[in-house]
């Protein structure tokens, strides 16, 4: 940083009816744009609680007459989602957390020993898998499609002769553990580059006592490293369970019907073009969907803040 | 009886040779300390004898088994690091029964020999805490209790009280020469602290640009530093070194220094030094200790050769104990160790004595001591 040339500065007068304009204009300000924000989220929970034609014959920003949560549990258990027979997004919602908890698992872990092996168990040629996999971090959705198809088109062909074989597809084939298999593919390239970040910062000094404590490879990252890896886990965890919950393209493609994800299903329910329009239903559900992501957020958010500083600063 | 012996130890990285054969020996018991300038190699040659650090060439014995290949667990040796590598997430105890909970050892046994150790360092009170809420000084001795807790062959200390502010390591090293005198450990201690190297080792191995320099006892290598960078090396202040040359006459040797707006100094060759090698006019440079550079009247009384010069006082540094006094003989710096109470103020012309009973001569060619 340059120096600052102090005599530039003015003397600062301190007066007190300045300084409450100040703070007025900074609140006035920060709420303002608080309320921006948050006008979708109003609309959408009081559109949730309102019968179909109070929604179509009211104001959008009228208060409900008469709260209710008739078009909730008609989300969850009882609209029709495109032409499906399934009744409701709670089967679809269950697919989606079925798909979530595994890929974010899995990409966490194979991240965190990825990160270890990169930092602490450094082979010749590490930067060049360490730059490759970041280089899977910009690679976009769309270009894996096709060749992801490929591969998940011959994990099914493999599933199928195994069911001729044994009866059992051990799961080869199977639309979630497609899902899971292509996110936890695509989001290793980032919880990699958390992890190796986290773990270049974090003392090598304590791997060598565990080496000569006698504690293996997987024993240092199992008692050493991932009970000091807290703050990267929360924010890869964070991450991982956003990106994967929102996903909308690799559902919409590598699953169908009854196995879609919650995104799908939503897409499906609100682009109903039978009947009528049922907004009530289609806030409720859409607020359903999001959820999840809004509990991790509030739940583990303090930790997320203070994982994106952590190393920042020693100390 | 030797216990851990290097021989001929090389170590590269790609084309940089950062340990260039390195021989040396320990016997059982024995403190070992290396020293050196940063960069010398000393933590790379206590990382080999870990096993952090693979060899490139020569060999490590430990009672005669030889170590090169064996990873480190299995070498039966403890570390204690510079920032002492305490696992943040365990607790004191939990720290120190690691290294025996990976080996097997039941947990009943574990505890006790946790408890044994805790009541030797003083850390019982402190076993339920985590490193996190204990202060350097405690994690010191954590550190230390987690190496004796395995009772291991060999100790390895890298840089141990570096971190620790110098009162507490002062009482520090005081605890670490007291826990080899008490269990008779076979240590090696890497140090750039000279005070450090002299009070704890009875071998000092001082090393410069990955070769050794000189092995031996402190009392030797303070007193007969094999050559200048010993010399300049250990001690502090460090040793006074002049230029002179040596003139022969009716077969005596001595050393002339000389001055500008003085005399020469002149004085016969210092008793430690071989004489015969000295031909006339031989260039020559003079070391002699602060120690041994004194007042006339407080010169020691024992010594068999002194000798004096006038000189003018320039700076004066009352230390406490003693006063420093630094004068100048041709253009360099010469430190004189004075009593605490002497009388003397910059400006003044004042009369040395220097005790060539300690004084050493090195070759300005070779820079080894004559």
């Amino acid at each position: 940083m340059s120096a600052v040339d102090l005599s530039a500065v003015p003397p600062r007068r301190m007066r007190t009816s300045q300084s409450v304009i100040t703070r007025v204009v900074i609140y006035g300000l920060l709420i303002f744009f608080a309320m921006i924000y948050l006008v979708p989220l109003i609309v959408m929970v009081m559109t949730s609680l309102k019968p179909l034609d109070e929604v179509t014959g009211g104001n959008m920003f009228a208060l409900p007459k008469s709260p209710s949560f008739a078009s909730w549990i008609r989300a969850w258990g009882e609209a029709s989602i495109g032409v499906s027979d399934t009744a409701g997004i709670s089967g679809y919602f269950m697919n989606s957390i079925k798909m979530v908890v595994p890929a974010v698992l899995i990409s966490t872990l194979l991240g965190a020993l990825n990160g270890y092996v990169l930092t602490k168990w450094r082979f010749p040629g590490h930067k060049l898998v360490f730059g490759m996999m970041l280089f899977a971090c910009f690679i976009p959705f769309q270009s894996v499609i096709i060749p992801m198809a490929v591969i998940l088109g011959l994990l099914g062909r493999i599933g199928n002769q195994l069911i001729d074989a044994t009866g059992v597809s051990f799961g080869f084939g199977n639309p979630t553990v497609n899902l899971v298999l292509c996110h936890v593919v695509y989001g290793l390239g980032f919880t990699t580059l958390f992890f190796r970040n986290y773990y270049e910062a974090f003392p090598t000094e304590l791997v060598k006592a565990a080496m000569i404590d006698g504690a293996d490879f997987f024993q240092i990252f199992r008692r050493v490293l991932l009970p000091n890896s807290m703050p990267i886990i929360i924010v890869t965890v964070i991450y991982q369970f956003t990106n994967i919950w929102n996903d909308f393209l690799f559902g919409s493609t590598f699953a169908a019907g009854d196995q879609s994800p919650m995104t799908v299903a939503l897409n499906n329910l609100v682009n109903t073009s039978t009947g009528v329009v049922e907004y009530n239903v289609n806030m409720a559900a859409a607020i359903i969907a999001a959820a999840p992501t809004l509990f991790v957020y509030v739940v583990a958010g303090r930790y997320f803040v203070r994982g994106l500083m952590a190393g920042a600063v020693k100390g | 009886m030797v216990f851990l012996e290097i021989k001929r130890l090389r170590k590269r990285f790609g084309t940089l040779e950062v340990l260039k054969g390195i021989d040396l020996s320990l016997e059982k018991g024995g403190f070992l300390v290396l020293i050196g300038p940063s960069g010398c190699g000393k933590s790379t040659l206590l990382g080999t004898i870990a096993g952090l650090e693979s060899i490139s060439a020569g060999e490590i014995r430990i009672e005669g088994q030889q170590i090169n290949d064996l990873h480190p667990s299995k070498r039966d040796i403890a570390m204690v690091f510079q920032s002492y590598a305490l696992y943040p997430n365990m607790t004191v105890a939990e720290n120190m029964a690691f290294g025996m909970e990976m080996r097997g050892v039941p947990k009943a046994e574990r505890e006790k020999a946790v408890a044994e150790v805790a009541k030797t360092l003083q850390l019982e009170h402190l076993l339920k805490r985590r490193p996190s809420q204990l202060s350097g000084g405690q994690r010191q001795r954590v550190a230390m209790g987690r190496a004796l807790v395995r009772k291991p062959r060999v100790f390895l200390f890298d840089e141990p009280l570096s971190n620790l502010d110098a009162k507490l390591r002062v009482d520090m090293r005081v605890e670490i020469k007291r826990l080899h005198q008490r269990t008779g450990a076979t240590i090696v201690y890497v140090t750039h602290d000279q005070i450090e190297a002299m009070t704890l080792a009875t071998q000092i191995a001082v090393l410069k640009d990955g070769e050794l320099q000189q092995v031996g006892t402190p009392h030797e290598i303070y007193n007969s530093p094999a050559n200048l960078f010993v010399a300049d090396f250990m001690g502090s202040p460090s040793m006074n070194l002049l230029e002179g040359s040596v003139s022969r006459s009716n077969g005596a040797a001595l050393v002339v220094i000389e001055r500008t707006g003085y005399d020469p100094i002149t004085f016969p060759v210092p008793s430690g030094a071989n004489v015969e090698t000295l031909a006339e006019g031989a260039k020559v440079i003079f070391g002699i200790r602060p120690e041994a550079v004194n007042d006339l009247e407080s010169a020691d009384a024992k010594s068999r050769s002194i000798t004096t010069f006038t000189s003018q006082v320039e700076i004066v540094e009352p230390a406490g104990s003693d006063t420093f006094v630094v004068t100048s003989i041709a253009g360099k710096e010469v430190t004189a160790r004075m009593r605490a109470e002497c009388d003397i103020r910059v400006g003044q012309s004042h009369v040395f004595a220097m005790n060539l009973d300690k004084a050493v001569l090195f070759d300005p060619i070779t820079t080894h001591r004559i």
